[in-house]
């Protein structure tokens, strides 16, 4: 895989981009602010960009919205943001700015379980949607009032939030510590009682809703 | 410069200090400028009552004497200077004219007397100050030329003309008391009229609250230049030891090495967790990125009671303001998940009439005290520097309230 890295840092730089190599992908670039990702962004056509959220000149979220830059250009690249703390705020941009899935939002600290970061950009780069576990379990704590949402049971939540954070059906039945065909079931649940977006995945559709709220 | 902060403090103070000081001289400059000072004024005065008076009947006249409340205006500012030499530290600039072109009987009445009175009493004590002493003083030298007769007194002798010299000196540092406290007593009576006491105060006041949100401000921007700091140093460090850590999990083979690696890579990740609870508690970045309703919608996602959020706020508030009341609920909701024993709690947040007015509701058992724990103390502390209001009302029983009142300005 293609992957341009944007980071500050350059000990981090360099450390993503040692992990991504000895992974066996290809990085092609590794810069250090948005302006020059998306000077190497349009230039080389990364399959994935794995980018800081903060990032000089102004240290806010040049990361984030570059990437949403680059995704109204380019709707293929995948993108994977790190952030070094977690901000549900930047939850709600990120799905407004990059419609569609091959999006992950992850805690920099995630990088460091090396193992479960390269299974998280394989997912995100195969179209799938990961959000870091801790926001999606602050996501779970404020929704319970009202909302689509209100109308699944626990375990449905539950079930969801793995979705969310990009699990396999396998990978969410040995969380819950139940059989895939269980899991199964409780997908299809939500599946009917989410109002989703019939023109897209229901996968896909049903996680957005779910951290949309 | 001398230590004392003006003439008064001088003259009352230590006889040697004093007049080894420069007040003895400053106020000597006062006085003795206020000869032709004053003089000069009482000849435009004289001349402009006499051509304004003589042609009155042309009207033009009328415009000659409605240059006096100008002329009195420059007056005015010329002795705001001049006061200096005996009050410094007080700021010489003009208040701003109130209501320009009326007459301002306090800078005409002390052009008058600047006209008639205080010249002619100072012009009185320095030829005062030129003869007295100044005779005395040169007694020894004089008497052995002629003999000198001073006010009855005749100095024939040698011995005697030492006297009156020693008489001189005396009378050279009464003279120097009386400088003094005459230049003290008009500029008192100047600045009474120019700068009256409470013009002073309330100038004071100003310019203590300009300093304090001053100094409000820059504790903000110090405390985000730490959060800054911890940030993109500590935390990119921590991250990279975990990075490492991970790969060599990678890379060892099962064994006592890969579990101490395991190991210090858990203690690697706690420690940045507890460095990310401690950059929140610093300076929350969403304050920073996102505003005040992120914020907060951010402290209520982390919260163990459901809060209930009416956050009416528009645009971004001044930063110090943003953080004053981010750290108002967040310490409110703290406050209500440990003490109150609250099912929910609310949090209403508005801006109305250049103020900022947010308030923290639980339905918990109410009799929160004010004085206990020093949280609340700390909020006051703080909105009492950006002349805020912290209200609570809390009933035994409940509920309680606290609410937060901030001026935007």
């Amino acid at each position: 895989m293609r992957i341009v890295v944007a980071e500050d840092a350059a000990l981090l730089r360099e450390g993503l981009v040692r992990i991504l190599e000895r992974a066996g992908h290809d990085v092609v670039a590794a810069v250090a602010d948005a302006k020059e990702l998306l000077t190497y962004a349009g230039n080389v056509r990364p399959d994935l960009v794995v980018t800081d959220i903060r990032m000089p000149p102004t240290h806010t979220d040049e990361g984030l919205r570059a990437a949403a830059t680059i995704r109204a250009a380019h709707p293929g690249v995948a993108i994977m943001l790190l952030s070094a703390y977690v901000a549900d705020a930047y939850v709600g941009e990120l799905l407004e700015s990059t419609p569609g899935g091959g999006i992950g939002y992850l805690l920099k600290d995630r990088v460091g379980h090396v193992r479960d970061f390269l299974d998280s950009i394989d997912r995100v780069a195969a179209g799938g949607t990961v959000i870091d576990a801790e926001v999606v379990r602050h996501l779970v704590g404020r929704r319970h009032a009202d909302g689509p949402l209100a109308a699944l049971t626990d375990r449905e939540r539950e079930v969801l939030a793995l979705m969310a954070e990009g699990h396999t059906n396998n990978g969410i039945a040995g969380e819950l510590f139940v059989s895939e065909a269980a899991v199964r079931k409780h997908i299809g649940n939500i599946f009917a009682k989410l109002p989703l977006d019939p023109a897209s995945d229901r996968r896909v559709s049903a996680v957005l809703t779910y951290l949309r709220g | 410069m001398s230590r004392f902060p003006d003439a008064w403090t001088a003259v009352r103070g230590r006889p040697t200090r004093f007049l080894l000081s420069a007040w003895p001289w400053r106020a000597l400059a006062y006085v003795a400028s206020t000869v032709p000072i004053g003089l000069a004024w009482l000849i435009l005065l004289l001349v402009m009552l006499a051509v304004g008076g003589a042609t009155v009947i042309v009207v033009a006249g009328l415009f000659v004497l409605a240059g006096i409340p100008v002329l009195a205006r420059l007056a005015a500012a010329s002795e705001r200077r001049r006061l200096r030499l005996i009050f410094p530290g007080r700021p010489a600039h003009q208040p701003p004219d109130p209501q320009p072109g009326r007459v301002s009987w306090p800078e005409t009445g002390v052009t008058v007397l600047l006209a008639t009175v205080f010249w002619l009493v100072d012009a009185a004590l320095l030829l005062l100050l030129l003869t007295v002493p100044g005779a005395l003083l040169l007694a020894p030298v004089l008497v052995r030329r002629d003999r000198l007769d001073l006010a009855g007194w005749r100095v024939d002798t040698s011995g005697e003309a030492w006297m009156a010299a020693g008489a001189g000196l005396v009378a050279l540092i009464l003279l120097a008391y009386a400088i003094t406290v005459l230049a003290c007593g008009q500029a008192a009576l100047v600045r009474h009229l120019l700068d009256p006491p409470e013009a002073r105060l309330a100038e004071a006041v100003q310019q203590l609250r300009r300093s304090r949100s001053g100094l409000v401000d820059a504790f903000e921007t110090e405390r985000r230049r730490i959060e800054r700091d911890l940030h993109d140093g500590v935390q990119q460090r921590l991250v990279a030891l975990t990075m490492t850590l991970g790969s060599a999990e990678l890379d060892l083979p099962d064994g006592p090495g890969l579990d101490l690696v395991r190991e210090a890579h858990q203690q690697a990740e706690q420690a940045l967790a507890d460095l990310r609870t401690t950059i929140r508690g610093i300076h929350p970045q969403v304050l920073t990125d996102h505003g005040l309703a992120a914020a907060v919608h951010e402290i209520a996602g982390r919260f163990p009671v459901p809060v209930h959020l009416d956050l009416a706020l528009h645009g971004r508030l001044p930063p110090a303001i943003e953080a004053a009341a981010y750290f108002f609920i967040s310490e409110n909701l703290t406050n209500v998940a440990r003490h109150a024993g609250a099912r929910s709690a609310q949090v209403h947040a508005w801006t109305e009439e250049h103020a900022l007015i947010v308030s923290v509701v639980d339905d918990g058992s109410g009799g929160a005290d004010p004085q206990a724990g020093t949280g609340l103390a700390g909020l006051r502390a703080r909105l009492d520097a950006l002349d805020g209001e912290l209200h609570i009302a809390s009933p035994a029983g409940g509920p309680t309230q606290v609410r937060m009142t901030c001026p935007i300005n």
